[in-house]
């Protein structure tokens, strides 16, 4: 089992070429074909059930092989009359200069890792370290405390007058405001405004449902990223801006 | 402004920003033109490695960044233990090295080279961002041709492209005919 080694450890049929020639150290540019033609083919056998994909250019490469050894042992018949043409199409020339070409690009790749293990060992600084220090203009909603934003909406609630109308039973009140009303308006201050405090989205004598609306559609305009909220310090102002004001800078 | 002020600056500026800085990035703060720049910049490079300074200036292309020294990786071992890459595949470093000397190149191209299909490799370097499609060939099924990235350069200590060793170069005239053949 002299060639049991896994087909990983070539990289393709030129590969292991390369290996039987080396392994036999013999002249790239003479190669024993009928040995080395055999080798190969042992090889092969060695392959079965290895992937086919794999193994079609292993087993095209042994018919290449095939195909110059019998090209060799052909008897030159017309040696004589061409001797310079004969010279000149060695039946290997072309194996040969892939197998050159081959070699060079394999020196070059073991050239580049070592290249590659030199550099792994080097180490850099991150960048995303400076985040905290930039100046920060705004914040996402998300770095918002949810209670925060509570606060707020319980703040204004309290401001505004409670106004429970005495409802009578049985019948069904027609929304005074709906919410998709509500957001138009919202979307068409800010348009206007390009940013707005939220708290002057309030006033005191906003109804129970109109806060409710409003802050909803808030949260609703938010969601379809229309709208962005920031407040630019902790328990400051929450400020309402459109959603590509960013951009606009 | 003395030059050894600029140089302090620099390295200021490539200390905070720690990604690749590019040499635009250094001018637009230190108003001097580019050749100055480049100069006093190379200069630091050899200032850094005269003083044996336990920080590089690494260069990718037209772009600077800070580093530790490679020698360092010892030391900076005991301090930590680093999780070390992942090695490249043979099959990917061949088809990497072939793209590299050779591009602009398709895939075909380097299989010929090869011997042997290739998607697995390109796919695996594409995905470390060390080669990228940079186009597409005006022929026939208009094939994808590759060429490296500039993480290609990083990660080999790369300044440039022409950084590349040059290929063993015995045989290159028989090479070339080889090519036209094709």
């Amino acid at each position: 089992m002299e060639y049991k080694v896994v087909l990983e450890a070539f990289e393709g049929p030129l590969d292991l070429l390369m290996h039987l020639i080396e392994k036999e150290k013999v002249d790239i540019y003479d190669i024993p074909i009928a040995k080395i033609t055999d080798q190969y083919i042992d090889y092969i056998k060695t392959m079965q059930n290895i992937d086919l994909d794999m193994t079609s250019e292993f087993l095209v490469m042994a018919a290449t092989l095939l195909e110059i050894k019998s090209k060799m042992l052909l008897p030159a018949s017309n040696r004589e009359d061409e001797q310079l043409e004969m010279e000149e199409i060695d039946p290997r020339e072309e194996l040969v200069k892939r197998l050159i070409e081959y070699k060079k690009f394999k020196m070059a790749a073991e050239n580049l890792k070592v290249k590659g293990d030199i550099q792994s060992k080097v180490f850099f600084k991150h960048k995303e370290e400076l985040e905290e220090f930039m100046e920060q203009d705004s914040f996402e909603l998300e770095k918002i405390d949810f209670k925060e934003l509570l606060l707020a909406y319980a703040n204004i609630l309290n401001k505004s007058k409670d106004d429970t109308k005495e409802i009578k039973l049985a019948e069904i009140q027609r929304d005074e405001l709906t919410i998709e009303e509500c957001m138009g308006d919202l979307e068409s201050i800010i348009k206007q405004k390009k940013k707005i405090r939220f708290d002057e989205l309030f006033n005191e004598n906003m109804t129970k449902i109109k806060v409710v609306v409003t802050f909803l559609s808030i949260l609703e305009l938010i969601k379809l990223k229309i709208i962005k909220v920031v407040q630019e310090q902790n328990f400051g102002e929450i400020i309402i801006k459109s959603n590509n004001s960013r951009n606009e800078k | 402004m003395d030059i050894r002020e600029i140089k302090s600056i620099i390295e200021a500026l490539l200390f905070t920003w720690g990604d690749p800085l590019s040499l635009e990035d250094i001018m637009d703060v230190i108003e001097l033109d580019k050749k100055s720049l480049n100069e006093i910049i190379t200069e630091m490079m050899d200032d850094f490695n005269f003083n044996r300074r336990g920080v590089q200036i690494i260069r990718v292309n037209d772009r600077y960044q800070l580093s530790t020294r490679p020698e360092h990786f010892e030391w900076i071992k005991k301090l930590c233990t680093p999780r070390v890459n992942k090695t490249l595949s043979g099959a990917a470093l061949e088809t990497l090295s072939i793209i590299a000397y050779k591009q602009p190149i398709t895939k075909a191209e380097v299989e010929i080279i090869r011997g042997v299909k290739c998607d697995k490799a390109l796919n695996t370097l594409i995905e470390k961002n060390l080669i990228r499609e940079i186009g597409r060939l005006e022929k026939t099924g208009k094939p994808i041709i590759y060429g490296t990235t500039d993480d290609f350069l990083k990660c080999f200590g790369l300044p440039t492209l022409e950084a590349l060793p040059i290929l063993e170069v015995d045989n290159t005239e028989e090479i070339e005919e080889f090519d036209n053949t094709k």
